[in-house]
């Protein structure tokens, strides 16, 4: 089969019930000044939403002073039997100061779940899965490695970072598949880019990559060269979260579309890159 | 329970809550939070003759109490909406306002001429005061001769409710208001964004891809009630008002200061369901305030 045979976008087009609700932080992990684990509990005795997709995320609102928007953060994990959702969230302004520095027992108005997950149906697939993961890109991989396994596959991971100390969540990614390292000093892993790791050397079936772009852009153009089905989720601005705004747009094949509601998550052969 | 109804032109609204152009989509991306019946009535994103793009990424940048967006009027065209998107929502039973923008002042008369045809749809605004495109129709919407002209062009071929979206990068939107108002608009609603501005500074760049761009949210509240307000005075056509309203205590403020409608916009980004909260606070507001008809209440100051 080829790539452009295989229509993931109707794939992914799955309806789900979009909902406004506030959640309790009942855990938080702060990583480091620069990244914090909030793990949030509905705060209504309802449950989770259904059927929440690896590659979705959520939209927060932060209640802080100059905080006017929501702030998109993408689902780092769910479990639907302690009835939890994970979020990292990165320190890159205002408002995801704030939401990293929230203490547990406090409430977050969320709104959710939204976009696009990635494609885990795999019977289209064989080969190595690589989830190939930069900085806090590592999110959505942790929930899609656990749904990838559970569905009887082997992910394997390659988390790069600046330096060992920017490699999040190591130890639960290596409880979910083999790991490979990258740190451009190399403190850690194989030193240099993602890029370079031995990861992807020898047979790929599916590339899944989340992380700065420039290293999605790199990392799809190995999978163009290898011929290799990838997936990568894309993190333009955007206000609504809905599909309203037109604020987040993609110059995709079919022209300029709504990274909120036609991904987060794109095939490549859909990207203009 | 008071009355909420209010009347724009041919148009009986069972209350006074629209949603504006371009911040509620084609008002099924909000069908999961709120009752989309309940509303007043609901105006899609501006729709043009033909198919547009938009503007390039990025289009929207976060701002003191509001955003800046520079969209670029991006849809389909009005064939698409019509035979595509139409059929999808026509059954909801608010009034379905349909924004409309032009190059010239012959694509909006085409536009609105479409849409005269169809049943269903018994208003359109036209905007003539998008900031964001060189042909958005802000070059009628600031001089009087401009908006008249689009104004009498477009009330030839359209003989339902005719809204005219005004901008506020005017000196006197009250003068502009009564050329469009002497020309047979039915209503005009105000205020469109202000053209803004914000530069990454680090980067030494503008934050938007078009430099300048539209700016929203509660940031321009206090602009857009005195507009209305002088608006309100200057003619006697219904005037929506709009402009950073969050909640009911902003649409009854914007009601005293002369609109008889209001319409909420960015809001919908932050919280989806505010304009259903919007209703409940009215009604409340009425019954607290002993008020029988809430057009009693209308241009009071």
């Amino acid at each position: 089969m080829t790539l452009k045979s295989y229509n993931f976008v109707e794939l992914n087009r799955k309806h789900h019930m979009k909902q406004v609700k506030d959640f309790t932080i009942v855990e938080t992990q702060r990583y480091n000044d620069m990244y914090s684990r909030l793990r949030l509990r509905p705060a209504d005795s309802a449950g989770l939403p259904e059927n929440i997709l690896p590659g979705q995320f959520v939209q927060v609102a932060v209640e802080t002073p100059g905080v006017f928007l929501r702030r998109p953060i993408s689902v780092n994990d769910v479990d639907y039997r302690s009835n939890t959702i994970d979020l990292l969230v990165r320190k890159a302004g205002k408002g995801t100061e704030a939401l990293m520095n929230m203490a547990e027992g406090e409430t977050v108005n969320v709104l959710l779940p939204l976009g696009n997950g990635f494609t885990t149906d795999m019977t289209c697939f064989k080969g190595r899965i690589l989830l190939v993961g930069g900085g806090v890109g590592v999110a959505p991989l942790l929930y899609l490695g656990k749904v990838l396994r559970d569905a009887g596959h082997s992910p394997e991971f390659l988390l790069g970072a600046r330096s060992e100390r920017d490699l999040l969540q190591v130890e639960e990614f290596e409880k979910v598949g083999r790991v490979h390292l990258s740190t451009e000093d190399g403190s850690a892993g194989e030193k240099g880019l993602v890029t370079g790791n031995s990861a992807f050397s020898g047979e790929l079936g599916m590339i899944y990559c989340c992380g700065p772009s420039p290293m999605m852009k790199a990392v799809a153009a190995i999978a163009r060269e290898k011929g290799v089905a990838c997936e990568v989720s894309l993190e333009n601005m955007m206000a609504c979260g809905l599909g309203a705004c037109l604020c987040c747009v993609e110059n995709t094949v079919k022209g300029n579309v709504c990274v909120c509601t036609e991904g987060p998550v794109f095939n490549i052969e859909m990207l203009n890159w | 329970m008071a009355n909420l109804a209010v009347k724009i032109g041919g148009l009986n609204l069972k209350n006074p809550v629209l949603t504006a152009s371009g911040t509620f989509g084609y008002g099924e991306e909000f069908a999961p939070f709120i009752d989309l019946d309940r509303l007043g009535g609901y105006i899609i994103k501006g729709t043009t003759l033909n198919h547009r793009e938009g503007n390039p990424y990025p289009r929207m940048v976060e701002t003191p109490s509001g955003m800046l967006n520079a969209v670029g009027l991006q849809n389909k065209g009005v064939d698409y909406f019509i035979n595509e998107i139409y059929p999808r929502i026509k059954d909801y039973k608010s009034e379905l306002v349909v924004n409309v923008s032009g190059a010239r002042v012959e694509d909006y008369v085409e536009t609105a001429r479409r849409l005269a045809e169809i049943d269903g749809i018994n208003a359109i605004e036209v905007n003539i005061s998008c900031p964001n495109v060189k042909e958005g129709g802000m070059a009628f919407g600031t001089t009087t001769t401009g908006a008249a002209e689009v104004t009498k062009a477009i009330r030839a071929v359209y003989p339902k409710t005719l809204i005219v979206k005004l901008s506020p990068n005017v000196t006197s939107i009250a003068d502009i208001a009564k050329a469009v108002e002497a020309e047979g608009a039915d209503s005009v609603s105000l205020i469109n964004t202000l053209m803004g501005m914000s530069i990454d500074v680090e980067r030494r760049r503008p934050h938007l891809s078009t430099i300048t761009g539209g700016l929203s949210g509660p940031a321009v509240r206090p602009v857009a009630v005195r507009m209305v307000w002088q608006t309100a005075k200057a003619v006697k056509i219904p005037v929506i008002g709009l402009g950073g309203i969050m909640n009911g205590r902003d649409a009854i403020e914007f009601m005293l200061a002369g609109a008889t409608a209001v319409e909420i916009g960015t809001a919908n980004f932050i919280d989806p369901a505010v304009t259903m909260k919007v209703i409940d606070f009215m009604e409340e507001y009425c019954s607290r305030h002993g008020i029988n008809d809430i057009n009693d209440i209308v241009g009071c100051i």
